[in-house]
C-alpha cells in the first residue's frame, strides 16, 4: 500500500487550490481533484482489500492443510497446567478462558503497583533535580541519566538474577515483624477479617463521604465569606480516625494469619513472589526516570512571574506551590505522564522473560503452546493492550479539552 | 570629605571559595543541610564499596575463574568472552567483514555529526541507501566471493546494531508515508493511516515479536519461509514505523501554516510542495525526535532474546550459564549495561545539543 | 532503503528454500539439510566451543544428510525454542525437527506434522537437592517446582500432582536452561524435566553431585524426529535413516568395521544394509549406498548413543529402555529387505 502512494504522481489534496478555468465538462477526470482523490482512495481500498484477502486466504489454506484447528472453542476446555500466582481462584481444572483472566488480572496488578511507585519516585526525583542543593540535584540527574539509558529488560534481569537470587533459602529467611524475606519471595501475615469488621468498613465509607461533603461546604463558604477551613487535615482525621475508633471500640475484629515454615515453604500469610518484586522494582525505577523528566519540564514550564506574583501577593511558599505552580504544571505534565503510564503497562509484558505470570506469559505463552492456536491467542492479547491504550487516549483527549486554557 | 568611590571590599570569606560554595550549594538552610548530610552519607556508604568492588578489588588478567580471587569484580570473565559479546558466534576468519561494516557505519555517523564536515547530504544518502546494501553483502556474504554467514551465527553487539540500524532506516520511508497519509484530506487514506499507527503504537513490542515469529509464516503461501532474523526485522520495522510517523507528523506540524499556503499560492503540486518546501525544513526539526526514537529502539532490541536471537543481552545471559563461570552474572550485566548506556547516553546528549541549536531557528512553533 | 529490504528479503527467503512439494528436491538443490535443534541440551544437541553441534539428535540429522547428500557434514542447524519449533517446521524453515520432541496424539494429528520414529525413550522425573533427604515424589507436598513452559512436562506434572492430591507451586521458564539454573540457585525445591535432559543439565550445575533424581518416572516421553505432514518420501527418508542406524547396531556394523563388512560379509542382511543387495535406495530416490554412508560417517545407533549420552559422555546414562529389543530394550527397527 505504501508503494501505491509514493509511486503515484497524483495530487491527493484537492483542498483550497481552485482550478484555473471554471470547471467545464471538458475537464479530464484526472485533472479534477475530487474525482482524482476518489479514484485514488478506491485504488488504495482495493489494494488493501487484496492484501488482506491474500493474507487471510493464505492463512486459512495453511491452517487447513496442516490440520490446525481454529476457533475459540479452546477457551472452554480444561487448561491442565498450574500458575504460580493468581488473584482469583484457579486450579489445573480451570479452563483456558480462566488462564486469560488470571493473566489479565496479574497484568493489571503489576501495572497499578508500578504506576503507584513510579509516580511517587518520579515526582520526588523531578523536584529533586530542580533543587538548589547541589548534591541532591546532581544525585537526581545521575539517577535519571543512568536508569533511562539502560534497557528495561536488562534491569529486570539484574534485579531478578543478580539481586533476588542471592537471597537466602526459606530456612535461613531474613525475619522482621513477623514477615520473611527469602529467595521464594516476601512473605507477610495476611489480615483476616473477623465478625464486626464490616462496621469498620462502613465507618471508612462514611468518613470518605463526610470529607467530600466537608470539602464542598468549605469551598462554598470560602466563596461566600473568604474564610478558609483546613479541609485536608479534617479529611485525614476523619478517614483515619473514624475507622480506627470503630476498630478499637468493636474489640479489634481482625486477626493475622502468620506464615509458618512447613515442609518446603511457608504456609499461610501472603507471598509476594520474587518475579513480581523484580518486575516491580525494575518497572518503577525505569519509568520513574522518565516521569522525573516530565515533572521537571512541567515545573519549568510555569513562568517565574507566577511565583513572583504569588509572593508579591503575600501567599506562602507552600500555598504557592500547591495553588499556583502545581495546577499549571499539571497541564503540561498530565499528557506525557499518561503516556508513561501506558508505556509502563505495555512494558509489563516483559514479565514473560522472568516468568511472572502476566497476560503474555500465561496466555500468549503457555496457553498458546498447549493449544497451538497462535492466531486467536495473539489477537486476544493484542486486543487487550489495544483497548487499554485506546481508553488512555480517550481519557487524554477528554482531559486536554477540559484543562485547555480558554484564552485567545 | 572625600567623594571618591571606595574600592570594593572583598566579599566575606564565608561567601567565596570552597566554604562559600559549600554554604551556597549544600548548606543553605536547615532543611538542605540535613538533606545534604543524609544523601551524602547514603552515597558514601553505598558508593565506596561499589567502587572498591568494581575497580580496586577486581581482577583483570587471567584466563579462568581461578584468576578471580581478590573478592572484587571478576572482569577476566568479560575479557575472556569479549569477542562473543561483540560479534556473537560470527566465524573468526570472517570477523574483518563485521569490523569493516562497523567502521564504515561509525565513520559515516561521525561525518554527519561533526559540525564542519562538507557534503552531509551525500553522506546521508550513502548511509541511508547504499550503506545498508553494502553492509548486508558484507555481513551475509554468499556473493562477491564472500562465504555465506548464516544469520543465526550473528550475535552480540553487532546484532544489536543490525537490528537497530535496519529498524530505523527501513521505518523512515514507511513513517514518512504514514505521516503524510495521516495528514491527507482523503478520509480513507487518513483513516487507514490512523488505524495502522494506533494499532502498532497500542501493543507491546513483545507481542509484535511473538506475532512475527509464530504467526507471520502462516500469512504467506506455503513453501515461502523467512529467516528468523528477517521476521524479527519485519516486526520491528512495522512497529517502529508507527512511532516514526508520529515524530514526522510533529515535524510537519511545526512548520508554520504560511509555508504550506505560500507553496500552494505558487501553484506547486502536492509532492513538489512536500519535497521542495516542507520536508527540508521539517526534517531538520525532526532529527532530535528521530534520534530519541532510535534510542528507544536501541534499548528495545534487547527484547529479541525472548524469541531466541542472541543480541548483546542474550549473549550476556548465555555467558552467565557457562558452568565454568557461574556466579559472575553481576559483572556481565554491568558490562552489557555499560555498552547500552554509552550508546544511548551519547545519542541523547547529541539530540539535546541539536535541540538547543535548532531552537533558535524556528521560534514560532505555536 | 526499501530496495535493501527487498533484496535482503529475496536472498533470505530464497535461502530457506521454496517448493514444499518435494523436500528431497529442495534439500538436494540446496546441498544441505536444515535441521531444527535445541538451543543447547547437553547430549542431544549442543554447540561446542567452536560452534560444532554435538548430540544424539544432531547425529540423526547428520545421518539424514549422509543418506541424502552422501556427506554428513552438510547440515545447517537452526536452534529453536519450544514455542517456535512446530511453526518453524510447518513453515519450511527446517526440513526435520530433531529436538527432544515428545510424540503425542495432539501433536501428531492436529499440528500438521508427523513423527518419524523414536530415537530416545524417555520419562519425566524430578531432580532435588540431596541434602533434603527425599525418597519419593510424594514427599514434595508444598514444594516449588521449576519447569519449562509449553512442554508436555508442565502438563504431566500438573496431572500427576492432581491425581496424587499434592499441592505445589510451578515456576515456569521459557527454556529448560533457565529452569535448571533457577533450581540450582534455590528458587525451586525441585526441577522436573525428561530424565535424559535432567542428566545433561545436571552436569552444568554448580555441584552436580549434590543433585539427584527421585525414583518415580511419571510419564512416557518418546522423543523423536519430526517432519511435515504430506511429504511421504521425506517422511520415509527420515524414518529409515533412523532404522538403518538401529539395524546396523543389531548386525554389529560400526563405522570402524563397515568397510570390512561391505567387502567381506556374506550375511544377506549386511549386504542389504550396505547397499549391495535388496531394496537399496529405490523408492526413496536415494543412492544405493545410503545406509552405508550413514554408518560410515555417523555410526550406528549404539555408537551415537554411547558418545553422546552413554558411558562415553559426561551424562553417563545406561542404555535402559533404549537398548535394542534383543537386549531388553525397546529400540526395534523393521527389517531392511
Amino acid at each position: 500500500m505504501s508503494s501505491d502512494i509514493s509511486n503515484s504522481s497524483h495530487k491527493p489534496d484537492g483542498g483550497p487550490v481552485q482550478p484555473k478555468s471554471p470547471p467545464t465538462d471538458k475537464t479530464k477526470f484526472w485533472n479534477d481533484p475530487k474525482k482524482r482523490s476518489l479514484l485514488f482512495q478506491v485504488l488504495l481500498l482495493s489494494a488493501l482489500g487484496f492484501v488482506f484477502y491474500t493474507i487471510i486466504d493464505n492463512t486459512l489454506t495453511n491452517l487447513e492443510q496442516r490440520g490446525i484447528t481454529t476457533g475459540f472453542d479452546f477457551l472452554t476446555s480444561e487448561a491442565g497446567f498450574g500458575i504460580a500466582m493468581s488473584l482469583i481462584d484457579y486450579t489445573e481444572a480451570s479452563s483456558y478462558g480462566m488462564t486469560f483472566l488470571v493473566g489479565l488480572l496479574n497484568t493489571i496488578l503489576i501495572a497499578v503497583m508500578g504506576i503507584f511507585a513510579a509516580t511517587i519516585l518520579g515526582f520526588i526525583l523531578g523536584v529533586a533535580r530542580l533543587s538548589d542543593n547541589w548534591l541532591i540535584s546532581k544525585f537526581a540527574t545521575f539517577y535519571i541519566e543512568i536508569f533511562r539509558n539502560i534497557p528495561l529488560l536488562l534491569q529486570i534481569f539484574f534485579w531478578y538474577f543478580a539481586v533476588l537470587r542471592t537471597l537466602p533459602h526459606p530456612r535461613q529467611s531474613i525475619e522482621f515483624l513477623g514477615s520473611f524475606i527469602n529467595n521464594r519471595g516476601f512473605i507477610f501475615p495476611a489480615p483476616v477479617a473477623e465478625d464486626g469488621f464490616g462496621l469498620v468498613v462502613f465507618g471508612f465509607i462514611a468518613a470518605v463521604l463526610g470529607s467530600w461533603i466537608i470539602s464542598r461546604w468549605s469551598a462554598k463558604r470560602q466563596e461566600r465569606t473568604g474564610q478558609q477551613f483546613p479541609v485536608f487535615l479534617a479529611s485525614i482525621g476523619l478517614i483515619v480516625g473514624v475507622p480506627l475508633i470503630l476498630f478499637l471500640l468493636s474489640g479489634m475484629p481482625m486477626g493475622l494469619e502468620h506464615p509458618e515454615l512447613k515442609g518446603f515453604n511457608f504456609r499461610g500469610g501472603i507471598t509476594v513472589i520474587p518475579e513480581l518484586i523484580a518486575l516491580w522494582l525494575a518497572l518503577s525505577i525505569y519509568t520513574a526516570a522518565f516521569i522525573a523528566e516530565t515533572v521537571r519540564a512541567g515545573i519549568l514550564a510555569v513562568s517565574h512571574g507566577q511565583t513572583e506574583a504569588a509572593s508579591a501577593l503575600g501567599i506562602s511558599k507552600g500555598k504557592t506551590l500547591r495553588l499556583i505552580v502545581i495546577p499549571q504544571a499539571m497541564r503540561v505534565v498530565i499528557p506525557p505522564l499518561t503516556s508513561q503510564y501506558l508505556n509502563l503497562t505495555k512494558n509489563s509484558s516483559l514479565a514473560t522473560a522472568i516468568g511472572y505470570p502476566d497476560l503474555v506469559n500465561v496466555f500468549a505463552g503457555t496457553t498458546l503452546n498447549q493449544t497451538g492456536q497462535a492466531i486467536e491467542v495473539i489477537a486476544m492479547t493484542m486486543a487487550v493492550y489495544l483497548t487499554l491504550s485506546l481508553l488512555t487516549s480517550f481519557f487524554m483527549n477528554w482531559y486536554n479539552a477540559r484543562i485547555q486554557l480558554t484564552e485567545r | 570629605m572625600k567623594y571618591e568611590l571606595q574600592p570594593a571590599m572583598p566579599p566575606p570569606s564565608n561567601l567565596i571559595g570552597v566554604v562559600g560554595w559549600l554554604r551556597k550549594n549544600l548548606f543553605n538552610g536547615p532543611f538542605n543541610s540535613v538533606a545534604t548530610i543524609v544523601v551524602g552519607f547514603f552515597l558514601i556508604s553505598f558508593m565506596v564499596p561499589v567502587i572498591q568492588w568494581i575497580f580496586i578489588d577486581s581482577d583483570w588478567v587471567g584466563d579462568s575463574r581461578d584468576a578471580c580471587n581478590s573478592g572484587g569484580a571478576c572482569w577476566v570473565f568479560i575479557i575472556s568472552r569479549l569477542d562473543q559479546f561483540l560479534y556473537g558466534f560470527y566465524p573468526e576468519a570472517e570477523l574483518w567483514r563485521l569490523q569493516l561494516a562497523f567502521i564504515l557505519l561509525i565513520g559515516s555517523i561521525v561525518w554527519l555529526v561533526m559540525p564542519q564536515t562538507p557534503k552531509k547530504g551525500l553522506v546521508a544518502v550513502w548511509l541511508l541507501v547504499i550503506y545498508p546494501v553494502v553492509a548486508f553483502f558484507l555481513l551475509y556474504g554468499n556473493s562477491f566471493g564472500l562465504i555465506q554467514v548464516e544469520t543465526h551465527l550473528w550475535g552480540g553487539l553487532s546484532l544489536t546494531l543490525v537490528l537497530a540500524v535496519v529498524g530505523i532506516v527501513a521505518s523512515l520511508p514507511l513513517g514518512i508515508v504514514l505521516a503524510l497519509g495521516r495528514q491527507s484530506e482523503m478520509p480513507i487514506v487518513r483513516s487507514v493511516c490512523v488505524i495502522f499507527i494506533e494499532i502498532w503504537r497500542g501493543v507491546p513490542l513483545i507481542t509484535v515479536l511473538f506475532m512475527a515469529s509464530v504467526m507471520l509464516p502462516l500469512f504467506f503461501p506455503e513453501g515461502m519461509s523467512f529467516d528468523k532474523l528477517l521476521r524479527a526485522l519485519i516486526g520491528i520495522t512495522l512497529f517502529q514505523s508507527a512511532y516514526m510517523a508520529e515524530v514526522i507528523r510533529g515535524g510537519l506540524q511545526a512548520i508554520p501554516k504560511g509555508q504550506y499556503e505560500a507553496a500552494d499560492a505558487l501553484g506547486l503540486g502536492y509532492w513538489q510542495k512536500m519535497i521542495l518546501i516542507i520536508m527540508p525544513q521539517a526534517l531538520k526539526l525532526m532529527i532530535p525526535g528521530i534520534v530519541n526514537t532510535f534510542i528507544a529502539l536501541f534499548k528495545d532490541t534487547s527484547l529479541v532474546l525472548i524469541i531466541g536471537l542472541f543480541d548483546l543481552l542474550a549473549i550476556g545471559q548465555a555467558a552467565n550459564q557457562d558452568p565454568k563461570w557461574i556466579g559472575y552474572s553481576t559483572e556481565s550485566y554491568l558490562f552489557v549495561a555499560l555498552m547500552f548506556w554509552v550508546f544511548c547516553f551519547s545519542m541523547s546528549r547529541y539530540s539535546q545539543q541539536l535541540e538547543r541549536k535548532l531552537h533558535t531557528g524556528h521560534g514560532n512553533r505555536a | 532503503m526499501k530496495k535493501t529490504l527487498i533484496s535482503a528479503a529475496t536472498l533470505m527467503v530464497a535461502m530457506t528454500g521454496t517448493a514444499m512439494a518435494g523436500t528431497l528436491e529442495t534439500v538436494k538443490e540446496r546441498g544441505a539439510v536444515q535441521c531444527g535443534v535445541t538451543s543447547g541440551v547437553p547430549g542431544f544437541s549442543v554447540p561446542d566451543d567452536k560452534g560444532n553441534w554435538k548430540g544424539l539428535d544432531v547425529d540423526l540429522c547428520r545421518a539424514v544428510a549422509a543418506a541424502v547428500l552422501g556427506d554428513a557434514s552438510k547440515v545447517k542447524f537452526v536452534p529453536l525454542n519450544a514455542k517456535e519449533r512446530f511453526t518453524a517446521l510447518v513453515s519450511g524453515e527446517v526440513d526435520v525437527l530433531s529436538r527432544v520432541t515428545t510424540w503425542t496424539q495432539t501433536r501428531d494429528t492436529q499440528l500438521g506434522i508427523n513423527f518419524a520414529g523414536v530415537n530416545y525413550y524417555d520419562g519425566q522425573g524430578f531432580l532435588v537437592k540431596n541434602e533434603l533427604g527425599l525418597k519419593s515424589v510424594k514427599e514434595l507436598d508444598g514444594a516449588t517446582v521449576c519447569v519449562q513452559s509449553g512442554t508436555t512436562t508442565e502438563l504431566n506434572m500438573a496431572d500427576y500432582f492432581r491425581a496424587e492430591g499434592i499441592s505445589y507451586t510451578p515456576v515456569v521458564f521459557d527454556t529448560n536452561d533457565q529452569a535448571a539454573q533457577a533450581f540450582d540457585s534455590g528458587r525451586c525445591d525441585s526441577f522436573t524435566t525428561d530424565l535424559s535432559q535432567a542428566a545433561g543439565l545436571r552436569t552444568r550445575m554448580q555441584d552436580p553431585s549434590a543433585v539427584g533424581a527421585l525414583p518415580e518416572v511419571i510419564s512416557k516421553e518418546p522423543l523423536g524426529p519430526v517432519v511435515r505432514q504430506g511429504d511421504d518420501t521425506w517422511f520415509n527418508i527420515v524414518k529409515w535413516s533412523h532404522n538403518a542406524m538401529l539395524n546396523a547396531e543389531e548386525l554389529g556394523i560400526t563405522s570402524a568395521n563397515v568397510d570390512k563388512m561391505k567387502a567381506e560379509s556374506t550375511n544377506p542382511n549386511v549386504k542389504r544394509l550396505v547397499g549391495l543387495d535388496g531394496p537399496k535406495g529405490k523408492g526413496m530416490d536415494l543412492a544405493d549406498d545410503w545406509a552405508y554412508q550413514i554408518v560410515k560417517q555417523v555410526g550406528n545407533y549404539g555408537e551415537a548413543y554411547e558418545r553422546n549420552v552413554g558411558k562415553g559422555s559426561p551424562l553417563g546414562l545406561d542404555r535402559g529402555l533404549n537398548a535394542l529389543w534383543n537386549q531388553g530394550g525397546l529400540q526395534y527397527a523393521p527389517p531392511m529387505r
